[in-house]
């Protein structure tokens, strides 16, 4: 939330070239090829960081407890988030099978960015202003 | 904490402890109040949020437990603290901000003076940047919590609000001053940590989900909020003020909540952490003179406050004050009631163009818009009006030899909240505000003694919102309440002990009072003289409040609470609460 009413969901897009990856120095991160999502090997990992510079949207981040990197895995497939989300009633997360033919990469921005657009959308001209 | 809970009670506790012995001699706006922004046990825990503001307050000079919605609760209990206490006061413009590393003062000079909307702009950008320079490498800052202050409060303007979010406001109690006081303009909150662990984590889990399916199954008030009682509180039950509560009753259906919904909402589902309801909407003007503006629906108190009882009947004219008075720090209930009462002197002839600089006309969004920069600058008659609707009838009283008392409405100096007593079809009636210990406050009022224990005096110290709590079972929500703390709290014990116990000690503080204002017991504790007028219009006109009515039932009031017939305490409740200590205090104001 940048600017209040301005929230910016921030979640991994499940990009198709995985960045993510290929910066790791220490092969922490890897494909699971049933999901096709990213999982982080913590004892490899060294909390580096690289991960989520080369990240387009910056989503991955040190978790506080154990300072190791914390991607979406898509929880084997069936998330939780979605699942919590429809149980209370919100139904805002919803499961969809996509075609590998749409770009996901256009999702992976800083979510300063989409919060700029986003406030453009809310509030008109003022919008341009207030991020 | 098991005596107090939390927020509006532990806030009234520890300014006991802390001031109470010198209590009629601190100055409200002096460094030697203490301000405080609390969270409760269940605050960022049960849905609805909230933060909690006190101290002594330069509107009532007792205590009032202030809160406002906000995610500033919710990242202070991350970082691991339950609230931020302020005293003394700063040799320079300065903010807090507090981390899982502790906290610290940093330099607000260049904060100083700026309205709400930059304020909050510069602060996310700030404190997000400094904190990406001491971890770099940990991933991206969530922007953090924020409560500030408006030039309203910078001026000290009694009226003036802690504001959070652009448009959320701790109101009532004028705790916007007492920051300015202490040359603070904003508390910055940030955690990384967990939410405190709980004392029955599975039995929280499943109650969380218990009450969860009470709230959202609210589905009316989720799409609405309050956005639509602009319009069904004048014309419904008539007690919605206008042109200062010369009237209570209008029936301007333009005024309407389709019309906000369809024109100016932007964001019809707005919620702070954790929160189920999602009452709150997001307003914005994207076209015409007032293009730019934003607020949140406006709620209904301030569709009353900076609209009917401005005599402004038009929702773009309604959001845009409500957008000027939320970024000047004004809250958007007490400002707005002294700028009705300056109106109404302008419509006797008691105020005039020379006094303000400009006519002040009903209606006149402009001219109020003026005003209400005027009051945050203390300019001209803005510097007597900014003393708040009681203190400024005082001294016009005196200025121009006419008693304006009779317009002033407020009780206890607390301008009082946008729901008359006199239709008698509200909620609020003969006693609401009477007899509350926290004076026109509209959601605290005075019930019987008993009930309101539960509620309020309740949620208020529970920091959690009101809007999350009414739909909900009683019994759930103190289970809720156990769950969380571990306390052995019911409702039973919380209306016969713990609620009592707060509001006694909140009324001590008040009729101790001072330095500068000392209220009389019975006397003032009484409605504004405009509640007795009868309606001049609507379906229940010729009714005003019944006299008769008040006085027995605030009676009734004092008698269930242990206060003697002029409502101090007596010393068996003092000792029964464990407010032994106060007893020496009460004597002396006892006949």
């Amino acid at each position: 939330m940048p600017f209040p009413g301005v929230e910016v969901p921030h979640l991994c897009a499940q990009c198709d070239d995985y960045p993510c990856v290929k910066s790791c120095p220490v092969e922490a991160l890897s494909i699971d090829q049933e999901t096709t999502a990213v999982i982080v090997n913590k004892e490899k990992c060294i909390s580096c960081g690289k991960c989520i510079i080369a990240c387009p949207g910056r989503v991955p981040f040190l978790h506080p407890k154990d300072n190791k990197a914390i991607i979406c895995d898509l929880c084997s497939g069936d998330p939780e988030c979605v699942k919590v989300c429809t149980e209370a009633g919100y139904n805002a997360l919803t499961l969809v099978q996509e075609e590998m033919s749409v770009d996901r990469k256009l999702f992976a921005r800083h979510p300063i960015e989409v919060a700029k657009d986003l406030a453009v959308n809310l509030f008109g001209e003022k919008g341009e202003k207030v991020i | 904490m098991e005596a107090y809970f939390g927020g509006r009670g532990l806030a009234a506790k520890i300014l006991w402890d802390r001031i109470g012995g010198q209590w009629p001699k601190v100055d409200p706006l002096g460094p030697d109040n203490i301000f405080l922004a609390l969270t409760g046990p269940m605050t960022a825990i049960y849905p609805g949020a909230r933060i909690c503001c006190s101290g002594k307050s330069p509107l009532s000079n007792g205590t009032v437990g202030s809160t406002a919605s906000t995610e500033f609760a919710s990242e202070l209990k991350m970082a691991g603290y339950d609230g931020v206490i302020v005293s003394g006061k700063a040799s320079r413009p300065v903010y807090i901000l507090v981390t899982d590393e502790g906290g610290e003062t940093r330099d607000a000079s260049h904060l100083w003076g700026k309205l709400g909307e930059d304020t909050i702009r510069i602060l996310n950008k700030e404190v997000t940047e400094e904190l990406t320079k001491r971890k770099p490498n940990v991933g991206l800052w969530r922007e953090p919590g924020i409560i500030y202050i408006g030039p309203a409060g910078e001026n000290l303007v009694r009226t003036a609000a802690v504001m959070t979010k652009i448009c959320h406001a701790a109101g009532y109690g004028g705790y916007g001053s007492v920051m300015g006081s202490k040359n603070l303009k904003a508390v910055v909150a940030k955690g990384r940590g967990i939410i405190p662990e709980v004392d029955a984590p599975e039995a929280v889990k499943l109650l969380w989900k218990e009450v969860h399916r009470h709230l959202i199954a609210e589905s009316g008030f989720r799409r609405m909020g309050t956005g639509y009682a602009g319009y069904s509180v004048g014309a419904d039950t008539s007690s919605e003020p206008i042109r200062n509560w010369q009237e209570e009753w209008h029936d301007e259906r333009r005024y309407g909540g389709p019309m906000f919904e369809t024109r100016y909402w932007v964001k019809k589902r707005w919620a702070d952490f954790n929160c189920t309801t999602s009452c709150m909407k997001l307003s914005c003007i994207k076209s015409g003179r007032w293009k730019g503006d934003i607020t949140d629906m406006p709620d209904y108190e301030l569709e009353a406050y900076c609209g009917t009882n401005l005599g402004i009947f038009d929702p773009g004219d309604n959001i845009h004050i409500s957008a000027v008075v939320d970024n000047l720090g004004h809250s958007g209930i007490n400002g707005p009631n002294t700028m009705g009462f300056a109106a109404e002197l302008y419509q006797r002839g008691i105020l005039t163009k020379e006094d303000f600089g400009f006519e002040l006309k009903w209606g006149d969004a402009e001219a109020f818009e003026k005003l209400a920069w005027l009051i945050a600058k203390r300019e001209k008659i803005g510097d007597i009006l900014a003393e708040g609707t009681f203190r400024a009838a005082m001294r016009i009283s005196e200025m121009k030899g006419v008693d304006v008392m009779p317009y002033a409405v407020q009780v206890k100096g607390i301008e009082v909240g946008a729901h008359g007593t006199r239709s008698d079809a509200d909620y609020t009636h003969e006693i609401s505000y009477a007899a509350s210990v926290q004076g026109g406050d509209h959601t605290s009022v005075a019930v019987d003694g008993y009930t309101e224990m539960s509620s309020a005096v309740f949620t208020d110290s529970a920091v959690i919102c009101n809007f999350c709590f009414f739909w909900v079972p009683r019994a759930l929500v103190f289970d809720f309440a156990k769950a969380v703390t571990g306390f052995p709290i019911t409702m039973e014990s919380w209306r016969k002990e713990t609620g009592p116990r707060i509001v006694t000690l909140q009324r001590a503080l008040l009729l101790m009072g001072g330095p500068d204002v000392e209220w009389r017991p019975v006397e003032d504790d009484d409605n504004p003289p405009r509640f007795y007028e009868p309606l001049p219009s609507g379906p229940h006109k010729g009714k005003a409040t019944n006299r008769e009515l008040v006085e027995q039932k605030r009676r009734t009031y004092f008698e269930t609470l242990g206060w003697d017939e002029r409502g101090v305490p007596t010393k068996e409740t003092l000792e029964k609460l464990a407010l032994a200590d106060l007893e020496l205090a009460m004597r002396n104001l006892r006949k």
